[in-house]
């Protein structure tokens, strides 16, 4: 059976209509053509799926997209606005933080919502904040970097 | 990897709830973090007809802390109860369950009725002897019952909740005075699940010897294995271990032999029941 759900995705309201085990990750990449969100492993090990569920990241690999209805979706696309780079994305370019940037939707949603409840992370903290997202490339270093600078870049806008 | 095909149901209220998992029955599944649930549905480890999506009935997301213990209702999230403190076995047991992304949707009870003999918070509740609050739809009402961690904890991916109930809460007995509690466990990998655990509960009489010393072993049995260390820890912590090691059933897997997950056992339980100790000392 098929049900109609709106979901309100980087501040738009979309209608769509899927089956009930459409998972939240193949909804906005294959509903709703956002195709930033990638998917890796699809059972919650990896992070590359996690997006913003009413601001609080959450594996959209895990999370049917019929649970969701009506609620509140960012996804990389969304962190900000067209054409731009937010404090995170820029922190991770300066960095050298990706190299193939598979994960790295993933982890700037993951970075995004960790430096919004705690904007000056010890590097443990950050550690802890990263530790559900694999990165095959990066050997995390330069990543866990850009954490750090991205709260230096935070703190400085505002 | 992509589940298969299921009816989907989304009650508003546990009624509604109770109801429709009674309808269904034995072709149901109820849907709460889907942490775990969903990975095995994408891996087509189960295929049930019907998921009961508990998310939208508000009224289970409650966590109630009193004199006696904490209660957890169904829809509590992992991080929600970590970031509440109020017990402080179980939030250092839920700091120990996978990554903090995850513990934004999985949720306490879900945990528990999930039933890994590898999972932390089994062991919690067994350590403690806390109890299950099972409900179901019975002659036009709601009947319940309150389960032991003991019969609630039945084998490996196990419990006591059958066709048509619902877990609506856990009671998390509190620790009370002169009592301390460590979680020692050992992963291959940060926020997986672990090669073994040991959770520890010790407390002291008035005069700081030991009045009851208790473990229970994640990743070791079927179901968290509680070994009763009172007698044995007159002898010292490393007697109480070895007293630990005698009584669990590990196995041999990909990711350690039965030998090394026994003597891992060893170390953690002496660590663990060490830290408590101090804890009840500190904490008289
Ligand atoms: C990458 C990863 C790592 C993990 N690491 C750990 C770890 O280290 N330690 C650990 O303990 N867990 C770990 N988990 C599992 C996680 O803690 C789950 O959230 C938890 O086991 C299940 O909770 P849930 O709410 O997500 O339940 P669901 O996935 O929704 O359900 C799990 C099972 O319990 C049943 N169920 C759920 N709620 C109820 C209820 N109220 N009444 C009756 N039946 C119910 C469901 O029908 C299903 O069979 C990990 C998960 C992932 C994806
Ligand atoms: S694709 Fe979701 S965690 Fe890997
Ligand atoms: S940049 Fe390639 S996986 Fe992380």
């Amino acid at each position: 059976m098929e049900h109609e759900i709106t979901l309100v995705v980087n501040g738009t309201a979309r209608r769509v209509t899927v089956p009930a085990r459409r998972l939240l990750s193949d909804c906005l990449r294959h509903d709703l053509g956002l195709t930033g969100t990638h998917v890796g492993c699809e059972h919650g090990v990896c992070g590359c799926c996690t997006v913003l569920l009413d601001g609080e990241p959450v594996r959209s690999c895990l999370t049917f997209a019929v649970t969701v209805d009506g609620r509140d979706i960012t996804t990389v696309e969304g962190l900000a606005p067209a054409g731009g780079l937010s404090a995170v994305q820029r922190a991770f370019a300066e960095c050298h933080a990706l190299q193939c940037g598979f994960c790295t939707p993933g982890f700037l949603c993951t970075v995004t919502a960790l430096l919004r409840d705690n904007p000056a992370p010890t590097d443990e903290e950050v550690l802890e904040g990263l530790s559900g997202n694999l990165c095959r490339c990066t050997g995390y270093q330069n990543i866990a970097k850009a954490v750090h600078r991205a709260a230096e870049l935070l703190a400085e806008e505002s | 990897m992509k589940p298969p095909p299921f009816e989907y149901h989304a009650p508003r209220d546990l009624d509604d709830a109770l109801r429709t998992l009674a309808r269904v029955g034995t072709d149901g599944k109820v849907l709460a973090g889907g942490q775990s649930l969903i990975p095995m549905l994408n891996m087509r480890l189960m295929a049930p007809a019907h998921l009961v999506d508990i998310n939208r009935v508000a009224s289970l997301d409650g966590v109630e802390a009193g004199a006696a213990g904490v209660r957890v209702g169904a829809l509590a999230r992992h991080s929600q109860v970590e970031r509440g403190r109020s017990h402080p076995l179980l939030t250092r047991a839920l700091r120990l369950v996978a990554h903090p992304v995850i513990r934004n949707r999985g949720t306490v009870v879900g945990s528990l009725a999930h039933a890994d003999p590898a999972a932390e918070l089994p062991a919690v509740l067994a350590v403690l002897d806390g109890s299950v609050r099972l409900a179901r739809w019975e002659s036009g009402r709601i009947a319940t019952r309150e389960v032991g961690a003991r019969e609630f904890l039945v084998g490996p991916m196990e419990s006591a909740v059958r066709p048509g109930e619902l877990a609506v809460s856990a009671f998390f007995p509190a620790l009370g005075p002169r009592t301390g509690a460590a979680f020692e466990e050992l992963a291959r990998r940060h926020g997986d699940y672990a090669l073994a655990g040991v959770c520890a509960v010790v407390r002291l009489d008035e005069d700081g010897q030991v009045a009851a010393a208790r473990v229970a072993c994640t990743g070791v049995g079927p179901v968290p294995v509680v070994v009763d260390v009172t007698e044995a820890s007159r002898d010292g912590w490393d007697a109480a271990a070895r007293r630990v090691q005698e009584e669990i059933e590990p196995e041999d897997d990909i990711h350690a032999s039965a030998a090394y997950r026994r003597h891992l056992v060893g170390v953690l339980a002496g660590r663990a029941l060490g830290g408590a100790a101090r804890e009840a000392a500190g904490g008289a």
